[in-house]
Formats: C-alpha cells, structure tokens, sequence
C-alpha cells in the first residue's frame, strides 16, 4: 500500500495557517505544530491593517505604486519579483478573507474601508475596527478548523519543535517536537517541513512589542542545522510603544495615520501638564523635519527622530526617554471609533485616557525584516512562478518558511500594514510550494530509517538531561533579562562598530553562563523553565547572527544605521541641483558595495556572512529615498 | 506607599495531585501587573517564609488582552492577568487557576473543550476553497458590521466559561463563547447558509436550553462582548427554527 506523502506546518499565525488550508486543500495530510492553541499566536497582536490596492477612495492608486512603496520602503534591499506578485496578489487575498467572514470595518455603502498608513500617500489600507491582525487571524483558524472537523488537518498544539529530521544528504525527511506537558520528545517523519514561527523580538525583551513566545528559538534551531539566516541586522524599531515591565506595548501607527502628532515641549525644564502647554512651546519635530510626510514618515525615521530628539537635543519630556503621542486636538468619537484597541490598551495598561491626555511613547524592538533566507522563481512577468517549488524554500530541500520567520519581503525595512499582508501571502505561497514539490518527489514515502529518527530523538533528549542535571549559579531569567538589555543598548535603534564588538563578546560570554544555569525545576511534567532554557540557548546563537551581519555591515540602510557611514541629503538640495547629483553619485557607489543581502551561516565558532546580489529588475534604484 | 506585593497561589503540581497553597511576597514597583509579578517571581520563586519553591506555571503571550492566553481567577474573578493592575488589587492577590477547566499545572489550564466547543456549533463560513474566486462577500452594512464585530473580537480565554454555573466538568453545556460564535455566523451574508444547521446543533442536548440566565458571562468578559444579547438573539432563532422543523419548512 502506498502511504499519502506527510506534510508538517510549524506555528499556527497567519502564515502557518494559510500554509496549512493550501496544503490541506491539495489533499495531502497535514500535521500542524503550534507552541498553543493557533488562535493565540502573535498575528492577533497586530493592531493597525493590511494593505492591498482596492483603489476605491478617489485616489488612482496603483499595485504599481504600492510595489515601488514596498521596494524603497526597504531601501531595495529586497528581491523585487517576490515583491511585485505580493502586491499584485493583495486584492484576491483580501477577497478570500472577506469570503472567510472576516469583520473588515466598511463605508457608509458597505464596501470594504480603507485608511492611510506611514510610508505611503494612498489609502491602501484595509482594517477590521482597531484589530485587523485578530480578525484575520480568526478567518483562517475557523477555517482550519473546518477541515480538522473534516479529517484534512490533525493539530498537535501544546508540541514545541526542536529539531530537523536529516537525511545523509541534509535533506528534511520531518521533524523531532517534544510535547510541552508530559516532555515528550518524539520523531514526527514528513516528507515536507513549513516553518511559520514568527519573529525574534524576545531578543530585546522587555523592550519590545513581541509576545512572549516570539523567541525565534525555532528558526535559530533550522539555521543551527545548516539553513541560511539572511538580513538578520535589519531590526525595525517601532517608534510608538509604551514602556512597561513586563512588555512594551504597540500603539499602533494607525495613531499617526489618523491624525496623531507627536511632539515634546521646546523647553527641556517644562513642568506644567501637556495639555496646558501653548501651540507654540511645542516642537512637533517630525513635522519641521518631514515637511511631505510630518506624522506619518516611515517608521525608522520616525524612530530615528525620536532618539535624536530625547538622545541628542535632550528635548525627552522631563528629560527622560519619552515622547507625547496626541490624539486629543481630533474628534472624541472619531478616534474611539477608529482607534479603539489603542485606547483601550493605553487606559487599560497605563491606567490614563489619551483621549484626555497625550500619550507617552518611546520606540521598542518590533518586527525582524531578517530571517531564515528562502527562495524563489522569476517568470517570464518578472513576478514569482506561481506554483514552483522553489519559491519560499530554504537551502535546506524539503524545508520551507513562511512569514515573519522568512526575509523575503520587507528588505531593509518594512512598511505598515504590509506585514499581514507578507504573512498571508507567503503563507498561501509556501503551502502551494509544499505541494508542488510532493508532487514532484520520485520516492514513495519510505519512512526514514529507524535509526536516523532514534539518533536525533536521543541527542534531543540528552539536551533536556543536561539542563535538568545542570546545578550552577545562574537563572535561565534572570540571563534573558540580560541578553534583552544588551541588545537593546548595544544592537538597537543606533549601532557603532565598539558596541557591536562588545555585544559579540558579551553574547559569548552569555552563550557560556548557560551552560552552569540551575532550572529549580524537577519536575517531568510541564516544565515550563526546561522548554524556555532550551529557546534561550537558540536565542543567543541567533542574537549573534544579528550583531555579527550589524557588525559586518558599514552602512545606514532602513533600520540598520550606522551615523559613522551615514551619507546625508545635503540640506535644501533637490534633484537636478548639482550637489544633490553629487549626493546621488555617492549613494550610488555606496549600493554598489551594499546592496546586497547579508547570508549568515552557522559554524560552531559563531556566524560566517557573506553578501548576495539582490534581484533588482523590477524596479531598479535611481532614486534615493525621501521623506523630506 | 507599598513596600510589599503579597501573593497567595493555589498550586498543583499535575492534573491528579491535590491543590496546595503557597504565599509570596515580591518588592512593590509601580506600574506593574500581575503577569509582570509573575515574571519577577520566576526569577527567585521562594516563599514568605523562605523555602526555595519550583517557578509558578501559568500562560501567557501577548500581554495586551488580545491572544486570550492568561486568565486566571484573581482575587475570585475569572480575568485576563496581564492587564490585572497590581494597584488596583486588593491584597494578598490570591491567585486560582481558571475555574471549570482541568488544571495541568499550577495556573496553567486546558482549555480544549472551548475549540470543541466551536467544532460543534460550525463557527465559521463553508467557503468553497481558499482561492480566489474574484470577487468578495456580499456588502454589509455598517450597523450590521458594528454588532458583529463586538463577537469577532472573543479571543477564547473563558472567562465566561469559568463564571457560567451551568458549564463545568459536571455537565455538557457547551458555554457562552460558543454560542455567541453562532450568533455571529448566523448575522453573515453567506454565514447565513448554514444558519439551520448551526441551530439545530444547538437545540440538542448541551445547547442553548441549558443556559440558566445567571448573566455572569457577560460581566466578566474582559472584552465587553454582549453575551446575554447573543443567547436572547438564539433564543428567538430558535424558537422560529423550532415551528419551522414543525411545519416542515427546515
């Protein structure tokens, strides 16, 4: 009898989910990983919306448009043919949610609504109240529930991946995952992997508005394995989160597309309540230095802005490392209507209404444009092959990844409300690969030997004994507050090559510590410091990918900056002035260098990088980026 | 001022061995909540007084009241942790785990039978296939899109669920969260389609019916989700559903 040829999806986000019901749809069976129930993946937490050109607003918007938006968003460091099918694949994709019953917010004529996002000077952006990333989230899940109830989809929540199933030839033949209650740790044999697990930011914790479980310990498991970590320097740091202990949280850059402003006091001493405080004793700095775009430049500028601002002009309100975030000059029922998840994380979490009050915001560790490298195939339109098994696979054959765990779409920098979008759409497309590459494989699904799933179920086990067995001084916590203030301080919004070195031997000497750390936790059972300890061990090795590439890369591009190799826009110059076309000349050859995609490998000495050219022919650069 | 956060935590080591309590006492800091508590405690787990005990277990992910995944019973109310204040708490904080469901760990529950739950009532579109087809759903007005997106937003923590009298390892009732989800299928364009079916799942055994009207759902829902409107509005369908079957018009 011929056995069905198995496929595994690994995280249960937008990306995992879509991958999944593609696969599932095609008829293979489908085992779906998840660290917990799917619907409570990090996707919920995006707050803001998706874009897709819908051109209903009057506006002659374009897909051309929102490709080139996309490509100089990420300064062109990312490949374009991924890129043009993305956005060209928008609009269906945004139909088949709408299909799928997801509660997009609406005109007063029923049709879909959009609103303006940073980055861009269109209303290109569909939203389901102030929840979008939820609502989407839960179309999918109702979905993949539909065809669990049907047989089609077996999940395994509560089961933590660890490790790739290899043959001989480093092919993935399935996976080892442990079981997050009973510890055990078992050989899953597939014929095909997709990886969906999400982003790094826990890397920077608290200051970053990832969830908790965005540690990236799994796809630092498949670079540990051989799989190619790319871009990994490229760190966007939202400018609008509000410090907590615990987490720093988003407050969406749907604030500033509705209107918001920020602003600090002119006077470094000012003492009297915001509210208080004269139109004209305000410095509203992103507007006096972004005059075209003011509130809504793209998000590292904006990031940038504010640390130059608090950092350097010690303009920080009472001198520390806040800005005000404005809503209360807008309509009070405009913004509960439109911003409504904001306000109510603001009043919940910091316990003031910044409909009464401005809020108090500083940038934090948001969205990784890195990870794992992945593939893909140009057809004759300039735009992926559809269906070619190439598109999103790994170097490792067999393995796939899929959205924020990927660093395909977003180059140097990402533009909101494009990372649903990236999500969903690679998603669909790994799953559509999977497939094709099932279909193409000649063997029959011979399970893997028996010996090669008993080797790696045993050095997986060996890794848990020896951390239950570990008795030295050091707390697997208290390490990754550590490690989150390192890379806060040293790999952040700002990086200098003293620093970055710094942090690489930090870094190592954290890899270290770990080694004598005490779980206080006996226990065989739901073992929640063993699983942590085990993704703080992959996060460090991960974190030195990112400071390596940082380290390697002498440039300001997107979200990685350097101010020692920063090259400016001479002040008041515009194209076709000669010292403007001298600026371009040097931005020019500084792209002949750069403009390339950072590849870090594995090696047990930490990282090697090396540089790949990236696939410009969609739109190729002429023109430096400008938000002035 | 506070020098101290008191914490009182009914513990379990696993789902067959007894429950025992634990008391804490943490260094006080503004601004932080009961999910941020729990995270210093794991870093130094040791007892008021003074025995090194095993990191509490709970779950938690977002911490921004969206993912559903920390409730817990806090000072007797089923709710999420991570926007538990500690300042507005009342002290010692004692901490259950969420009532109704099997505990696996100390805080940490299962919260399977909410996605059983949803299987049963079909919470979702039976859309042909996840393609394309070129066009999208039918429009819906923005009255009708504002009271459905009130039940879009249930993210599945139970809280509801862990204060209903009716739900529970006693019995088969399957729970508000459900329920409003049908509510919420019914009112869609193409969701409608299903509406007969959705119903009838729901008038059998475990269903509507068994709803006492105690109202506890939807005062502990952290998302303000009008639960007893849900269950009034079924309530209608199915009576309507119910003289249809009777007068063979299903």
């Amino acid at each position: 009898m011929k056995i069905p040829l198995q496929a595994i999806v690994i995280g249960g986000g937008l990306g995992g989910l879509w991958a999944a019901l593609r696969i599932a749809d095609a008829g293979f069976p489908l085992q779906l990983f998840s660290l917990f129930e799917v619907k409570r993946s990090h996707s919920v937490c995006a707050q803001g919306g998706i874009n897709a050109v819908l051109d209903t607003k009057g506006e002659r918007d374009s897909v051309r448009q929102h490709i080139i938006d996309t490509i100089k968003g990420g300064e062109y460091l990312a490949n374009q043919p991924p890129i043009k099918s993305l956005c060209e694949h928008a609009p269906g994709l945004i139909r088949t949610f709408e299909r799928m019953g997801v509660t997009f917010s609406r005109t007063s004529e029923g049709i879909l609504d959009q609103r303006l996002f940073g980055g861009v000077k269109n209303r290109r952006t569909c939203f389901a109240g102030a929840s979008t990333g939820q609502q989407l989230l839960y179309g999918v899940d109702q979905q993949v529930r539909r065809l669990e109830s049907l047989g089609r989809i077996e999940k395994f929540e509560w089961w933590e991946f660890l490790s790739l199933l290899q043959d001989a030839d480093g092919t993935c033949r399935g996976i080892v995952a442990m079981d997050l209650r009973s510890l055990e740790v078992r050989a899953f044999p597939a014929e095909v992997v997709v990886l969906a697990t999400g982003g790094f930011g826990q890397l920077y914790a608290p200051k970053t508005t990832t969830s908790t479980n965005c540690t990236g310990a799994a796809a630092s498991r498949c670079y540990q394995q051989g799989a190619r970590f790319a871009n990994a320097e490229f760190f966007q740091f939202h400018p609008t989160a509000m410090l907590g202990n615990d987490k720093t949280r988003l407050m969406s850059e749907a604030a500033r597309g509705e209107g918001g402003r920020i602003w600090v006091p002119r006077n470094p001493g000012e003492h009297r309540p915001p509210r208080s405080i004269p139109e004209g004793e305000r410095f509203y700095f992103l507007e006096e230095f972004f005059p075209a775009y003011g509130n809504t430049v793209a998000r590292d500028e904006a990031a940038r802005a504010i640390w130059r601002v608090t950092r350097q002009m010690g303009l920080g309100i009472g001198g520390s490392d806040r800005v005000y975030l404005d809503l209360t000059h807008l309509d009070r029922g405009f913004v509960s209507k439109r911003l409504g998840a904001i306000l109510d994380i603001y009043r919940k979490f910091a316990g003031t209404d910044p409909l009464n009050a401005p809020m108090e915001i500083f940038p934090a560790a948001h969205y990784p444009m890195g990870g794992l490298w992945v593939d893909f195939e140009r057809d004759a339109s300039g735009g992926m092959r559809p269906g070619s098994p190439s598109n999103q696979a790994t170097n490792i054959p067999g393995l796939y990844a899929c959205g924020e765990c990927d660093y395909a779409y977003h180059g140097a920098n990402r533009l909101g409300a494009n990372s649903l979008l990236s999500a969903s759409f690679s998603g669909r497309v790994a799953g559509e690969s999977a497939v094709s590459y099932l279909k193409g494989l000649v063997r029959d699904s011979a399970v893997p030997s028996e010996r090669m799933l008993r080797a790696e179920v045993e050095r997986q086990t060996a890794i848990n004994q020896a951390f239950m067995e570990s008795d030295g001084p050091e707390n697997p916590y208290r390490l990754h507050r550590e490690l989150g203030e390192l890379m806060t301080s040293k790999v952040g919004v700002v990086r200098t090559n003293p620093d970055l070195e710094m942090a690489l031997e930090e870094l190592q000497r954290l890899r270290e510590r770990l080694r004598s750390v005490h779980l206080g936790d006996s226990r065989t059972w739901a073992n929640q410091t063993l699983a942590f300890t085990r993704q703080l061990r992959d996060m460090i090795e991960l974190a030195m990918a990112v400071a390596r590439s940082a380290l390697e890369r002498d440039e300001c591009r997107g979200a990685h900056y350097k101010a020692a190799f920063k090259i400016p826009i001479p002040d008041g110059t515009f194209p076709g002035d000669p010292e403007y076309e001298d600026y371009r000349m040097r931005w020019k050859t500084n792209n002949d260098r750069w403009l390339k995609t950072s590849v870090a490998e594995w090696t047990p000495d930490g990282p090697r990088i090396r540089y790949e050219e990236v696939d410009l022919s969609v739109y190729p650069p002429t023109d430096p980026r400008d938000y002035r | 001022m506070k020098e101290w956060i008191h914490l009182r935590i009914r513990r379990q080591d696993g789902p067959e061995t007894p429950p025992y309590w634990q008391t804490f006492r943490l260094p006080y800091a503004p601004d932080q909540n009961v999910v941020s508590v729990l995270m210093c405690l794991r870093e130094n787990p040791m007892t008021t007084d003074g025995r090194q005990v095993e990191p509490v277990a709970w779950d938690h992910n977002c911490m921004e009241e969206v993912c559903g995944s920390c409730a817990m019973s806090i000072n007797g109310v089923p709710r999420p942790s991570c926007s538990a204040l500690i300042d507005d708490l009342e002290q010692p904080i004692v901490l259950e785990p969420l009532p109704k469901f099997p505990v696996v760990r100390d805080l940490l529950v299962d919260r399977a039978r909410m996605d059983a739950g949803l299987r049963r009532v079909k919470a979702w579109i039976e859309i042909d296939g996840i393609w394309d087809i070129h066009e999208g759903a039918p429009r819906i007005s923005p009255a009708e899109w504002s009271a459905s997106y009130l039940y879009s937003r249930c993210m599945s923590c139970g809280c509801c669920m862990a204060a209903c009298p009716q739900f529970g390892p006693q019995s088969d009732f399957i729970g508000p969260a459900p329920l409003a989800q049908v509510r919420l299928m019914n009112a869609h364009p193409t969701g409608r389609y299903d509406k007969t079916e959705r119903l009838h799942r729901i008038m059998a055994s475990g269903g509507l019916s068994d709803c006492g009207n105690a109202q506890n759902c939807v005062r502990v829902c952290p998302k303000e989700i009008p639960l007893t409107t849900a269950i009034g509005e079924l309530g209608r369908q199915t009576t309507l559903q119910s003289l249809k079957d009777l007068f063979g018009q299903g």
